[in-house]
């Protein structure tokens, strides 16, 4: 059984038609890269996944259970977390806050617990500030825990968003353009960087990204949108050849 | 837990070591050096000051309670909020109509008499003021629930509607609450020992569920909505625990109003009652603990101060005229230029703390208080 | 039911509604562009009422030249209100806007009760407008028809002023899209202070017709009728004229109606325009007329 699937999916704004008949299968442990255009309707893609938008046609099934429409947050409890295209840290919160507040969803200790510092309470907070800073830790962020978030360079807070995201224990990551901004070098080791992740968090990973080296590098099996519809889907090297994808996509970002 | 196979940076454990929370070893003692000092300041003052003074110091105490209710909505969950005065009356009426003796009923109620139910309860302060408290939240819970869906202005609007609602429909049941005539004689019980337990119990619950990880989820939520429900919060959850439980601090500091000022009428609790919370959670900075209760002093004291000019004035040799309106003008002003020129008030968000007073290391200022 | 006095309510109703839209017309049109209730539009139809008190009582100028000047007066009060608390503000959060506007409210209350006192003063009412004409068993004062003829009038020349003219053009574009409209080269500063002279002479001749209507003023006189315009706007569709004035309509007529066929709830005449407001932002945000608008992730 596959670990999510989307079947016949499609969003409609006004009228307008972001992504039109998606379908997608993701086996645990595959990275798939999702690629297209500018609004070709990547990032609705991960909205309907995570509930950020309700799907107006088509059924998303994650662990064998129908997800359809439900809330963001009981999504990313069922074990799906994402990373923004334009970065939504917490930019008042520290980087360690950042990432505490992906704890909180497995917080068992009642508000009243909370205010008392109940024994349970105590160990809870301890164990989720232990996790985060190991977490912070693995990103390679753990000096600037006590920064606050809006202030960290671009790269790190892209990083920081992963590990927040990884904060909620996820077994689907969903990563939105992350290398977006990075010259090829940082985009390179970001790479390398998620296939580390990968490896060290048992992930299964969706990965929309403009940098197309990086992309045909990383993926072992891309997507292709194009004004809402999958004009392609194969390896990387079908991609490449794929006439479509060439003249919709490759024709005009030859190379970013 | 999985485990961590990247190496960190060099500088890390040190880094980290000096970013770890040490609350100030003397922290706890000079708390409890503090509350001492406020015990026998309390204990003190009921002998040595004049009624006028207690008052402004219980009136002191119920608004840095009424602050704190209001900024853990507005301030720390982001949600702004205009329905204070609302949840005000309810726990006011609720308190005054459990806690009056019956006596005193019969003699408020001469036009319409009370319903039967309440005409002979006489409940002791503390349950009368609970009571006042939780009836406010429920009705926190039925208005939260609709409203709290809707952000920013809309949700000013539609909290100052229901605010509204409030007051009129306690206008207009006199069969309960006597009114637009208001209820007179309640029995005169807060003093300082109550206002100032009230407002020291809502700082350390207040400030212990802000500095605990729902207090994150709050601050996540003013943050970016979006984020903090794709990280695995509730939005509904956390903005209506905000929410009820500012309700309920609201409630009961309205049952403490009422006890102090003996006449309640449903005109008090217009929006200008509002307004002057509002007024100290900005001024005091939305979002700091201390700098409500700063501001809470500040603005309890120059009112009084204030009314000195809306009073006729005789100066022996020449006599002024006292100029009505003149103290909210000031108000009015005040609350202008805090926002224009001090957008984050006295405090902002931080606060103040024992490592900051004693000038020790501390990092971090939002999780740095130690009630 | 009495046909006749059906009617008689409906008139009634009409002449409440169409202050209201006048008044709710400046919510709406602030709202378009600045995304702000502007909480002291309620205020400044008191400020107008008093300056047409004034000139005409106390400096004796004639009820005509008084109008005026409380127009020109309060349309520039309303811009400088803009100009001092809203636009240092423009790149703030919302919510300090807001908390402006809400301090700016309060400021002018109470300096209407420092400047003119506390005390409602009885507005003169000329015998004519008080007469009542009677259509077909109807009665009505004339003011009461006056009242819809100057909303009318008003109206006209908005919707000239905003489909038809270049500044309105100017107008909607940048409540459309703000950024873009300043990016074609609008001056956005002078649409959105024109924004404001507009909404504010509305609302000071709203002002004026409402302190004949309640032959009385006193400086809370605004308080009210501000919330429920601000209600009717949203009712409407906020940011959508048509759409403020039919909601000011609907409110005015509803309010009447209520408390003339079910006079127990006449108590909880004010409550009504809430009970509005909380059923339009629960069942349909966008008003009668107004767009969705989403937020983009
Ligand atoms: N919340 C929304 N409301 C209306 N239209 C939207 C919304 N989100 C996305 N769209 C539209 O859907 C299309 C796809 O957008 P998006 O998914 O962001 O593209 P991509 O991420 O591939 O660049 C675009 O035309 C965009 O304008
Ligand atoms: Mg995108």
């Amino acid at each position: 059984m596959s670990l999510l699937h989307l079947q016949g999916v499609g969003k409609k704004f006004n009228g307008l038609t972001a992504v039109s008949d998606f379908n997608l299968s993701m086996e645990s442990g595959e990275l798939v890269g999702l690629i297209g255009p500018n609004g070709a309707g990547k990032t609705t893609v991960f909205n309907l996944i995570t509930g950020v938008h309700k799907p107006t046609e088509g059924r998303i099934v994650f662990k064998g259970e129908d997800i359809t429409g439900l809330r963001p947050d009981l999504i990313t409890r069922r074990g799906i977390a994402r990373t923004f295209q334009n970065i939504r840290l917490f930019s008042k919160l520290t980087a360690l806050e950042n990432v505490l507040v992906a704890n909180h969803l497995r917080l068992r200790s009642s508000p009243v617990e909370a205010v008392i510092r109940l024994g349970r309470y105590r160990s809870e907070e301890r164990e989720m500030i232990g996790y985060s800073r190991s977490l912070l830790e693995a990103v390679g962020l753990a000096h600037v825990a006590g920064e606050q978030a809006g202030s960290l360079p671009y790269g790190q807070q892209r990083r920081l968003e992963i590990a927040r995201a990884l904060a909620t224990r996820p077994s689907l990551l969903l990563l939105d353009e992350p290398a977006a901004g990075m010259n090829p070098v940082e985009a390179q080791e970001l790479m390398d960087f998620i296939r580390q992740i990968r490896q060290e968090f048992d992930l299964t990973i969706l990965l929309i990204e403009h940098h197309m080296r990086v992309v045909m590098g990383i993926c072992e099996r891309i997507l292709v949108l194009d004004y809402g519809v999958t004009i392609a889907q194969g390896s990387p090297a079908d991609i490449q050849k794929d006439q479509n994808v060439i003249s919709a996509y490759l024709g005009v970002e030859t190379d970013a | 837990m999985r485990r961590q196979g990247l190496k960190p940076p060099g500088a890390f454990v040190r880094l980290s070591e000096a970013y770890r929370q040490q609350p100030s070893r003397w922290g706890p003692l000079l708390t409890t050096v503090i509350i001492l000092c406020l015990v026998s300041f309390i204990h003190w003052a009921g002998g040595h000051l004049n009624p006028y003074q207690v008052r402004i110091l219980n009136l002191i105490g119920i608004n840095i309670g009424l602050g704190l209710s209001l900024n853990l909505i507005n301030g720390f969950t982001g949600q702004f909020c205009l329905g204070h005065a609302g949840f005000m009356a309810v726990g006011a009426y609720t308190a005054t109509l459990l806690m009056m003796p019956p006596a005193v009923k019969q003699m408020n109620f001469f036009m319409v008499p009370l319903v039967a139910p309440l005409r002979q309860v006489e409940l002791p302060f503390l349950a009368a003021l609970l009571l006042g408290g939780l009836l406010s939240a429920l009705m926190g819970v039925f208005i939260g629930a609709p409203v709290l869906r809707l952000r920013g202005d809309y949700l000013a609007i539609a909290t100052l509607g229901f605010s509204e609602i409030i007051r009129i429909v306690i206008t207009n049941i006199r069969s309960v609450t006597n009114g637009a005539l208001g209820l007179k004689g309640i029995p005169a019980y807060t003093d300082l020992w109550w206002s100032w337990g009230f407002a020291l119990l809502t700082l350390v619950v207040v400030s212990r569920l802000i500095h605990s990880s729902y207090g994150l989820a709050f601050k996540a939520i003013r943050e970016d909505e979006i984020a903090a429900e794709a990280m695995g919060v509730g939005l509904f959850r956390h903005k209506m625990l905000a929410f009820t439980l500012g309700a309920f601090i609201a409630g009961v500091g309205g049952g403490f109003l009422a006890s102090l000022l003996t006449t309640i009428d449903p005109n008090m609790f217009r929006f200008t009652l509002t307004f002057e919370i509002l007024l100290i959670v900005v001024l005091g900075g939305m979002g700091s603990i201390t700098g409500t209760v700063i501001a809470a002093t500040i603005v309890t004291v120059l009112k009084e101060v204030l009314r000195g000019v809306e009073a006729p004035m005789d100066l022996g040799f020449v006599s002024l005229p006292g100029i009505p309106g003149m103290r909210m003008v000031i108000f009015s002003l005040l609350l202008i230029v805090v926002v224009l020129f001090y957008r984050e008030g006295i405090m902002g968000r931080r606060e103040l703390s024992w490592g900051r007073v004693l000038g020790t290391r501390d990092k971090t200022p939002d999780r740095g208080a130690d009630t | 039911m009495d046909l006749a006095l059906f009617f008689q309510h409906l008139a009634n109703g009409i002449s409440l509604g169409s202050l209201y839209a006048l008044i709710a017309i400046g919510y709406t049109m602030v709202y378009g562009i600045l995304r702000l209730i502007n909480f002291a539009h309620g205020d400044l139809l008191m400020m107008s009422a008093y300056i047409v008190f004034y000139g005409m009582l106390v400096f004796a100028l004639p009820w005509w030249l008084s109008v005026v000047l409380a127009v020109l007066l309060t349309a520039a009060l309303g811009m400088g209100i803009e100009r001092a608390a809203y636009r240092p503000l423009r790149d703030s959060p919302r919510i300090s806007v807001l908390i402006s506007a809400i301090g700016v409210s309060f400021f002018l209350q109470n300096l209407g009760i420092v400047v003119f006192g506390g005390r409602a003063k009885a507005v003169y009412r000329p015998a004519w407008l008080a007469a009542t004409i009677d259509i077909g068993g109807v009665s009505i004062t004339t003011l009461a028809l006056l009242i819809p003829g100057v909303t009318l009038i008003l109206l006209l020349m908005l919707s000239h002023l905003v489909y038809r003219t270049k500044t309105g053009m100017a107008m909607r574009a940048v409540s459309r899209d703000y950024d873009t409209a300043r990016l074609m080269g609008i001056d956005v500063d002078r649409i959105i202070s024109f924004t404001f002279v507009t909404g504010s002479a509305l609302a000071a001749v709203g002002g004026i017709m409402w302190a004949l209507r309640y032959p009385q003023i006193h400086p809370m006189i605004g308080v009210m009728p501000g919330l429920k315009c601000f209600v009717a706007a949203v009712f409407g569709g906020i940011g959508n004229i048509p759409g403020a004035v039919l909601g000011g309509f609907l409110l005015g007529i509803g309010e009447i109606m209520l408390v003339a066929f079910i006079p127990n709830l006449a108590g909880y005449r004010d409550a009504f325009a809430f009970v509005i407001l909380i059923l339009t932002l629960l069942f349909r945000p966008t008003g009668l007329l107004g767009e969705k608008m989403a937020e983009k992730v």
